[in-house]
């Protein structure tokens, strides 16, 4: 009983920091522009899109050497990084900067837009034939993504617990992205003016913020941090869909909104509670009831605290 | 050459017209205000020289150089500073991050570190909160920050809209004693006030703002002693 308890901590605690980390792309750019991102979690499946390609293009497979397979993994987290923070700051560019200043329902109606085209993206991405994608021909079938790290048990072969590389790398790499973004908008002159911004963006003008270049910098940290997780997500999951952004996203919007939006600890405590709820719920009342348990308690969370675990209701003095 | 010089300045929100021709000057040195009822355009005429709301016609020559096509952010650097109604200040950063905030432009390690120290200096308690969040100050407090955060811009103009809004009276009459304090160490203002009294009584000349127009202008002094001024804005008949 203590194995499944300790084993399912495990889980949800991984599958959380996943969730967390996408989960602050969301808050990051609602704090600021007080606009869900819908397009995000599409931002995160084709990033995962390019690490696939990426190790493909490389040959990378379970058998290449550790060398091959540590060098190739860093590649690929910095490929995917990069290419999730430039789409996320492109399609700012063109699609949400134009209506900045039009009615909220356009830019998340865009938002929405956007998504589905991302989705066809990706679905035409794995529809290309390259050898890496497992899954047969069909595009819209789950691609296989190569275990890059071995599948060995790190408590021992005997262990009714299963830790594998894979969970240390999840857990702390996203601990160490977690605790950089922290140090970035609590004590750099960027992080600052986002925090100014994101509190009122008049004042902030006033005081020489340009808040465009603080909304850009925004986009890219945010799609970064998304494309980050793809790969570490993929590594755990060993598989890559063209709509693993449309679930994976919801799960971590909802995650941003239990922890409180535009809050960022919240943020990375409400995907660690969904996570660690998911985990639970798939064991010990079976998976098919996950949807409905998990958002029956976020319901009820939310019905008691509205703006969330860590979001604040008390008026600020005028 | 007038530091600050407002041509003809139209405003609009939507069709409504909330300047309609401005013309004003503010020479070097000089506290200017300028006074009217609710609604006359004084915050109106404050946003359109920061650019926070661009006139939709007219000149804002600021040192002789138009204003009206730089971008707000820019605007500061060029030595204007606008600290806007309501106070408006980071709530939930610390009154150190506050202050920062206003040196946000700058690079001068050791001249933002003097400014700190002469902010503290002019508001002691800024000093004693230097950690606290800026939400959990009072008013007064709160108003002591903004104009703080104001001149770690390190402005040669400063714009500061109802700076006496919602205070009691005697600390009203620290905000209005550090005004004067601060023009006598270089500082050009231009000051919009409700409490019209206070604001003649410390400024070298005033205009007299109705409904987007100015109405009237000259020495507060004279301003001060006029009889429609007395009727309409000091509560004299």
């Amino acid at each position: 009983m203590l194995d499944t308890v300790l084993q399912q901590l495990l889980i949800g605690l991984t599958n959380g920091m996943v969730f967390a980390l996408v989960a602050l792309g969301y808050t990051m750019v609602y704090g600021i522009l007080e606009f869900i991102n819908f397009a995000h979690g599409d931002v995160f499946m084709l990033s995962a899109f390019v690490a696939l390609t990426l190790c493909g293009a490389l040959g990378l497979t379970e058998q290449s050497s550790a060398g091959a397979l540590i060098g190739g993994l860093l590649l690929c987290i910095a490929a995917s990084s990069v290419f999730g923070g430039l789409l996320n700051l492109a399609i700012d560019r063109v699609v949400y900067k134009p209506l900045r200043k039009a009615p909220k329902l356009a830019p998340l109606v865009s938002a929405i837009g956007v998504s589905f085209i991302l989705q066809n993206v990706g679905l035409f991405w794995g529809g290309m034939s390259m050898k890496v994608f497992g899954g047969g021909g069909q595009a819209a079938a789950p691609k296989a993504f190569p275990n890059l790290l071995p599948a060995t048990n790190l408590l021992g072969a005997t262990s009714h617990v299963t830790l594998q590389p894979k969970d240390v790398l999840v857990i702390g790499a996203s601990l160490f992205v977690m605790v950089g973004l922290y140090g970035i908008v609590q004590f750099t002159k960027l992080g600052k003016a986002m925090r100014a911004t994101a509190q009122d963006p008049s004042a902030a003008r006033l005081m020489g913020i340009d808040v465009d270049q603080v909304v850009a910098a925004t986009f890219l940290i945010g799609g970064a941090l998304a494309g980050f997780a793809s790969v570490i997500y993929s590594l755990y999951i060993n598989t890559v869909h063209y709509q693993m952004g449309y679930q994976n996203g919801l799960y971590a919007f909802t995650a941003a909104v239990v922890g409180g939006i535009g809050n960022i600890p919240g943020a990375v405590l409400g995907g660690l509670l969904l996570g660690l709820v998911r985990a639970f719920s798939d064991q010990f009342i079976g998976a098919q009831w996950q949807p409905a348990v998990l958002f029956g308690i976020l319901i009820v969370i939310l019905v008691f605290r509205p703006a969330g675990l860590l979001g604040s209701t008390a008026r600020e003095k005028v | 050459m007038a530091l600050l010089e407002l041509r003809d300045v139209r405003a609009k929100y939507g069709a409504i017209e909330a300047l309609k021709g401005i013309s004003l000057t503010v020479e070097v040195g000089e506290i200017v205000t300028l006074i009217g009822a609710n609604g006359a355009g004084k915050t109106t005429t404050l946003t359109s020289i920061s650019g926070l709301h661009k006139p939709s016609s007219g000149q804002v020559l600021f040192d002789g150089k138009d204003l009206t096509a730089v971008a707000p952010h820019d605007i500061v650097r060029l030595g204007l500073v606008h600290s806007p109604e309501g106070r408006r200040v980071f709530a939930r950063m610390t009154v150190a991050e506050n202050l920062e905030m206003g040196a946000y432009t700058r690079s001068d390690k050791l001249g933002i570190q003097a400014d700190f120290e002469r902010v503290y200096e002019l508001f002691p308690v800024l000093r004693e909160r230097k950690l606290q969040a800026a939400g959990t100050l009072s008013g007064g407090e709160q108003q002591m920050l903004a104009v703080g955060r104001a001149m770690m811009t390190k402005p040669r103009l400063l714009l500061l809209d109802e700076p006496s809004l919602g205070l009691a009276p005697l600390i009203v009459a620290r905000i209005f004693a550090v005004i004067q304090t601060l023009n006598q160490q270089g500082v050009t203002i231009l000051l919009v006030e409700q409490n019209a009294r206070m604001a003649l009584r410390i400024a070298h000349r005033a205009y007299v703002l109705e409904t987007g127009e100015v109405t009237m202008a000259g020495p507060a002094a004279e301003v001060l002693a006029d009889p429609r001024v007395q009727a309409a804005y000091l509560g004299e008949g």
